[in-house]
């Protein structure tokens, strides 16, 4: 278990010192929701019951955009290579590695959320439930985003093919993280049903993606 | 015939040679009979001549699973059993499933303006399938993308097993939600509940669909074949020039 902490310690620290850019993603995150009030218009009204939507869309693309670098800068340096031979099996290393990168991305989106629902007027009252939803949902978006960073490592394509991989799979949890943080749908069929399944679908990916992502890199890079 | 005769290409690509002209004839027989048939079945009391969309339509949908299906089991056989055609296999099924959920989507959608007075909702059935097509599309970027074609396969291969988890849930989605889409109305206890002289009609057409899709996959698995040739013999020759 030495080898696990280590791991996720080093990636930590790569991710906030000099040239790891962890932060990127929340400022990331801020820009497109800020861009949004442009695209629609300052209806404030409007933009408190779109809020949360826009909260989950800019979770989903700020973690979608450190994605690309999770396995391709090891890769790049050799360092990759090192970490399959080693004596950690591979899928416990890759689970160092996602919740190395939910730490340094996800959790900052957790803390600039609150700020930016108040920017965009959403209920006071939906911040709870919203931010409990974000926080169960957006390690599921690493785990889900692990499978399309391992395929495009091998294939030495980021980027464009990263989201047209892994943008189709995460629509589940943009459906039912929604649906958990939005005050009306809630009136109707309760927080609870969503956000259990939220849980279900965060789980479900936390032992499926270190598996298929380990497969695709053990297949892609002979 | 055991599957492992098959692993060798110049025995499968006679084999194809032999049958794929009889495949090619009964699809054609078999779609000229559904297509007759349905258009001799009668209106629906309800929804008059548009009911005829779902010969093609529903046809279309099954065959948009069945195609994601076979990409699921030959995935499968290049991840564990490393059989050599099991990536021919897949790479030829992924842009002739794309097609079948087009068909389907398109059909659904020009079915939806007349019966349902919209084009198009964010039902969970629709959606579902939408998904499964954009699933495709990933699947079809990653081999437009791989320079190398094993490693491409493989990558394709484990996109494929991940991507199956949508396939339940487009089958189950009007059971499971509230939908626009109606329930399923073939394949449910109690037998079928549609009438006798459309549900003949419909399965005839999902037959000579079924041996369309057989046709076009084993085709486009020849073709690959060949073209993987192709490409070996123009690198000899590259090689050759070189010397």
């Amino acid at each position: 278990m030495n080898a696990f902490w280590a791991l996720l310690i080093r990636d930590m620290r790569i991710a906030l010192r000099a040239g790891g850019g962890a932060l990127i993603g929340a400022v990331f995150f801020l820009i497109v929701v800020v861009t949004v009030p442009f695209a629609v218009g300052p209806d404030l009204k409007l933009l408190g019951r779109i809020g949360p939507a826009v909260l989950w869309l800019g979770a989903l693309l700020a973690s979608l955009l450190a994605l690309d670098r999770l396995f391709a800068a090891d890769h790049e340096d050799g360092s990759l290579d090192i970490l399959m031979t080693g004596e950690l099996p591979l899928e416990l290393t890759i689970l160092a590695k996602a919740v190395a990168h939910w730490l340094t991305t996800g959790v900052p989106l957790l803390f600039v959320a609150p700020l930016l629902g108040l920017m965009l007027d959403i209920d006071p009252a939906a911040m709870g439930p919203l931010l409990a939803a974000l926080s169960v949902g957006t390690p599921a978006l690493t785990f889900i985003g692990l499978v399309g960073a391992a395929l495009s490592v091998s294939l030495r394509r980021g980027g464009l093919l990263l989201a047209v991989i892994v943008l189709p799979l995460t629509i589940p949890i943009l459906v039912f993280g929604v649906s958990a943080s939005d005050l009306a749908s809630a009136a109707r069929a309760g927080f609870g049903p969503a956000f259990t399944i939220l849980c279900a679908l965060s789980l479900a990916s936390l032992v499926l993606g270190p598996f298929a992502a380990a497969a695709a890199l053990r297949h892609g890079l002979d | 015939m055991a599957m492992i005769e098959l692993a060798n290409p110049t025995r499968f690509l006679r084999i194809v040679d032999r049958l794929l002209p009889w495949f090619a004839a009964a699809t054609a027989l078999i779609l000229a009979a559904g297509l007759v048939q349905a258009v001799q079945a009668p209106d629906d009391y309800q929804q008059g001549a548009t009911v005829k969309i779902m010969f093609l339509h529903v046809p279309a949908a099954w065959l948009s699973m069945v195609g994601w299906a076979v990409m699921t089991v030959a995935a499968l056989g290049t991840l564990v059993w490393r059989h050599p055609l099991a990536d021919v296999a897949a790479k030829a099924a992924a842009p002739i499933g794309a097609g079948f959920t087009l068909i389907c989507l398109i059909t659904g959608s020009l079915w939806g303006r007349p019966t349902w007075g919209t084009y198009w909702v964010w039902d969970a059935r629709l959606t579902s399938e939408l998904v499964l097509f954009l699933l495709y599309l990933g699947v079809l970027a990653l081999y437009w993308t791989a320079e190398d074609p094993g490693r491409g396969a493989r990558a394709a291969a484990v996109l494929s097993l991940v991507g199956a988890i949508d396939l339940p849930i487009v089958k189950f989605s009007v059971d499971w939600w509230n939908s626009l889409h109606q329930g399923e109305s073939i394949f449910r206890a109690g037998g079928p509940v549609i009438d006798a002289s459309i549900l003949w009609p419909l399965a005839v057409m999902a037959m000579a669909f079924f041996l369309l899709f057989v046709t076009l996959h084993l085709a486009a698995m020849r073709n690959e074949i060949l073209r993987r040739r192709v490409r070996t013999m123009q690198m000899l020759q590259a090689q050759e020039a070189k010397a």
